[in-house]
């Protein structure tokens, strides 16, 4: 009986030694977490604090980023792709570097269009108090956040004149790039290399189809899709062309996976008046010329030069949640 | 086994603590239940918790409403019903097992006094209480394709008697814009404050009186809002939904299938709306809607055996009517209003008791040669409704509304000024102890209270009625 008496005194000693120390572990997790909560984003004239966006997160984003902000909601298991784990200050939409993180207007931005090709809708009905408070929510569970700072918002140039030539050098840069081994020769998201696509979670992911819809993951203006090359998409394949592409390359490029989409827009025209094919992969690329102001301008008239908003970060936030981003191309 | 057996014996705890223990066990686990995540086929499909979509299940957010307004569609690129598992099949069903007790304190019955004519009747208050059902939903919808969304909802009384309470198809995004929406069938009219979503349930605040009061002898039953009804409807909204509009022609059949009125009365509902940022406090919205239309008052009978049977369809003898409101949705922090105020104007055919002669409604049919009593004249008035929630978490909301009806002329010009009159106040709470994206549970607690001026039966005194309620709303 006695040796019952301390083996059971034993058992409930550990027992509670270990129930305590994951208990404290968990608590402490929870008090930096709360500590975090101090957090703000700021954009324009907003000021957003994840405090306030608390009862918002629990109603809007925790089902599938879940309540540690870890991208393992509930409902996680059943989506492709996967919820962003936003613990790891990792995000594909930015104006800034790969690597580093992204501008509190990158994540309001992203908040208001939502993510094309996933589950995640935009939330421009949502308040721009609620959102820029959410966004500060958003960064309060990635330590990242506390200690270092967005990186310099990439430059993009004015956009210059759409002209037959910076499409058909568009297509060579689209070759020489290989941007084909994952977007097929025709950009249908089938290249030889797309179905061994993984993301930096190991899971399979797949390249953009540019047949397949008027928006990009990132956007919807041919700004949007020239930062896109300049900063890649973090935590993807896609990886920046910062350092192997010239502006007016990208432009170019811009220019050249515009006459994939299925609407229908200046771009489209010239190429059919080219009657441009898709590219040969088995050929040699024709170097990238580079045209000069007065190359001959294509039939449809040229668009006046747009300003990123990501080259000029400090812009005030738009007056409604129904201009964060540039016109849309239908 | 030793030590289970040693528990065992010291384990003689009395009947009353054990069950004691059990009720604190179900209590805490009740507390202590998952977060709040709404038509559950929708939540499905997406993933969302219901609360992204409804401020407390059914009532809409302005989320939500974005997506009803982009035809259920999250406009993702993901919509079409290819990208589902095939084994997805987007069916809700709704009911509510409840307890209620039910009071009026002013019902005609017979006394032991009698007439010539037999007993002579006498007001009584008759209250009555025991557990009960709610009529069972099947709701269906979503997209049959990007930008085609549909849905279906057969719903039925406490008896599981059906009828089809929505159906309708709508045609998304016109030409690539969200201005261009068109919806064909019969469907919930584009009510900012829709009795479709309604939070309350009991049997007096189950229903909007706002939208649905009838003058006393009114005949008129086409001018209901709060119905759905059949048509075509066409609608329009701004990316980021602030700015809305809404046109329908509608059949004044009160959303009846099988054309049971009349032949060229229709009627056009129209709304428009602007939501506004108002800083911290979220996102207010005003609008306006106007119902304008016709509807019949002449019947052709076949009489058999001295009773005279309208005939379905025959209805001629059109008489206007419109209801024209302001809508308010006002938010501060936890704290929201909404306000609807409502003016109704019926011809002075309706207010003498011409409309509805086929359903029952209306107890005169505008035979030839039918002309108005002396005197009478087109009835109105106005409606006032403010319903206030209190959203303590997504999981617990308290709501409070008071409705007051309010007649401005009456049809018949010998009676009080204030008969029908109609006071409605109604308290309670919502609150979802487990609500998933695959189902909603809800403990629902109502009280509701009205008075009608004038309206008893037998002495024409106010009449008072009661309601409670405490069900279980669930859906799947």
């Amino acid at each position: 009986m006695r040796t019952f008496m301390i083996r059971w005194a034993l058992l409930v000693t550990v027992t509670a030694f270990l129930g305590f120390s994951a208990l404290s572990s968990a608590q402490m997790t929870r008090y930096e977490q709360d500590q975090r909560l101090g957090t703000e984003a700021h954009v324009g004239n907003l000021t957003g604090h994840a405090h306030a966006a608390k009862e918002n997160y629990r109603r809007y984003c925790v089902g599938c980023h879940g309540e540690e902000g870890d991208g393992e909601g509930e409902n996680a298991v059943w989506l492709d792709p996967k919820p962003r784990n936003f613990t790891l200050g990792q995000f594909k939409c930015r104006s800034t570097p790969t690597g580093t993180l992204p501008t509190d207007e990158d994540l309001y931005n992203t908040l208001g269009r939502g993510l094309v090709n996933s589950n995640m809708p935009s939330w421009n009905p949502l308040s721009n108090q609620a959102r820029i408070d959410l966004v500060a929510y958003v960064k309060h569970f990635s330590p990242k956040f506390q200690g270092d700072k967005p990186g310099p918002p990439v430059q993009i140039p004015p956009e210059p004149e759409v002209t037959a030539e910076r499409i058909k050098a568009g297509q060579a840069v689209f070759q020489k790039l290989e941007c084909w081994k994952c977007h097929g020769v025709e950009g249908r998201g089938n290249g030889p290399s797309a179905d061994t696509l993984t993301d930096d979670q190991n899971r399979p992911i797949k390249p953009f189809n540019f047949h397949d819809g008027t928006r990009f993951k990132c956007g919807t203006s041919d700004q949007d899709l020239y930062k896109i090359f300049m900063t890649g998409l973090d935590g993807t394949p896609m990886p920046s062309f910062a350092d192997n592409v010239k502006p007016d390359e990208a432009w170019q490029l811009v220019f050249y996976l515009r006459t994939l989409q299925p609407m229908q827009s200046k771009e489209k025209q010239i190429a059919r008046q080219l009657g441009l094919k898709p590219i040969n992969p088995n050929s040699t690329p024709t170097p990238s010329p580079q045209p000069a102001a007065s190359d001959t301008p294509a039939t449809a008239p040229a668009t006046a030069p747009e300003t990123s908003p990501a080259a000029s970060p400090a812009s005030p936030p738009p007056a409604d949640s129904a201009s964060p981003n540039p016109p849309q191309r239908k | 086994m030793r030590i289970w057996e040693q528990f065992r014996l010291q384990r003689k705890l009395p009947v009353a603590t054990s069950s004691l223990t059990m009720v604190l066990v179900i209590f805490i686990l009740v507390l202590s239940s998952p977060p709040a995540n709404a038509l559950p086929a929708f939540a499905r499909k997406y993933g969302l918790r219901c609360s992204a979509c409804h401020e407390a299940w059914p009532m809409l957010n302005y989320f939500g409403q974005k997506f009803k307004d982009n035809g259920y569609q999250l406009m993702n690129d993901r919509d079409a019903p290819i990208w589902q598992n095939p084994s997805y099949w987007p069916v809700t069903f709704r009911i509510i097992p409840l307890w209620h007790r039910e009071s009026n304190n002013k019902v005609a019955v017979d006394t032991e006094a009698q007439s010539p004519g037999g007993p002579i009747p006498a007001e009584r208050r008759i209250s009555s209480s025991g557990f009960d059902l709610s009529g069972l939903d099947f709701h269906t919808g979503g997209t049959l394709e990007k930008n085609i969304s549909f849905y279906v909802l057969p719903s039925s009384d406490a008896t599981a008697s059906f009828h089809f309470e929505t159906v309708m198809g709508r045609l998304d995004n016109l030409f690539g814009s969200p201005w261009l929406n068109v919806k064909l069938g019969k469907f919930e009219l584009d009510n900012l404050v829709s009795e479709k979503r309604i939070l309350t349930l009991t049997a007096i605040s189950g229903v909007y009186q706002t939208y649905h009061f009838r003058p006393q002898g009114d005949g008129n039953i086409f001018g209901q809002i709060g119905d759905n009804q059949l048509g075509v409807e066409l609608m329009g909204h701004s990316a980021n939904d602030r700015t809305r509009y809404s046109a329908a022609l509608l059949s004044s059949s009160d959303g009846q299938v099988n054309l049971p009125y009349g032949s060229n009365a229709y009627s056009g509902f129209f709304t428009a709306s602007q939501a506004f940022n108002v800083g911290k406090w979220g996102v207010d919205r005003v609008g306006a809607y106007a119902m304008i239309g016709v509807a019949p008052t002449s019947y052709l009978t076949l009489t058999t055996g001295g009773t005279a049977t309208p005939i379905a369809g025959s209805g001629t003898g059109n008489r206007p009517y419109n209801r024209e409101g302001f809508v308010g949705l006002f938010y501060f922090g936890k704290l929201d209003f909404q306000v609807v105020t409502q003016h109704g104007w019926d011809s002075a055919w309706f207010g003498a008791g011409y409309g509805d002669f086929i359903g029952g409604n209306a107890p005169n049919n505008n035979t030839p040669g039918s002309v108005l009593p002396p005197g009478f004249r087109a009835p109105s008035w106005n409606g006032y409704l403010v319903e206030t929630h209190y959203v303590y978490s997504p999981q617990l909301i308290f709501i409070q509304r008071s409705e007051w009806e309010r007649m401005s002329q009456q049809a018949d010009p010998t009676v009080r000024s204030d008969l029908g009159n109609v006071d409605m106040y109604t308290l309670g709470y919502r609150y979802m102890p487990i609500m998933t994206s695959r189902a909603g549970f809800a403990w629902h607690n109502e009280y509701s209270w009205m008075r009608q001026r004038g309206i008893s039966p037998v002495n024409s005194r106010d009449v008072s009625s009661s309601s409670l309620l405490l069900g279980f709303d669930f859906d799947f």
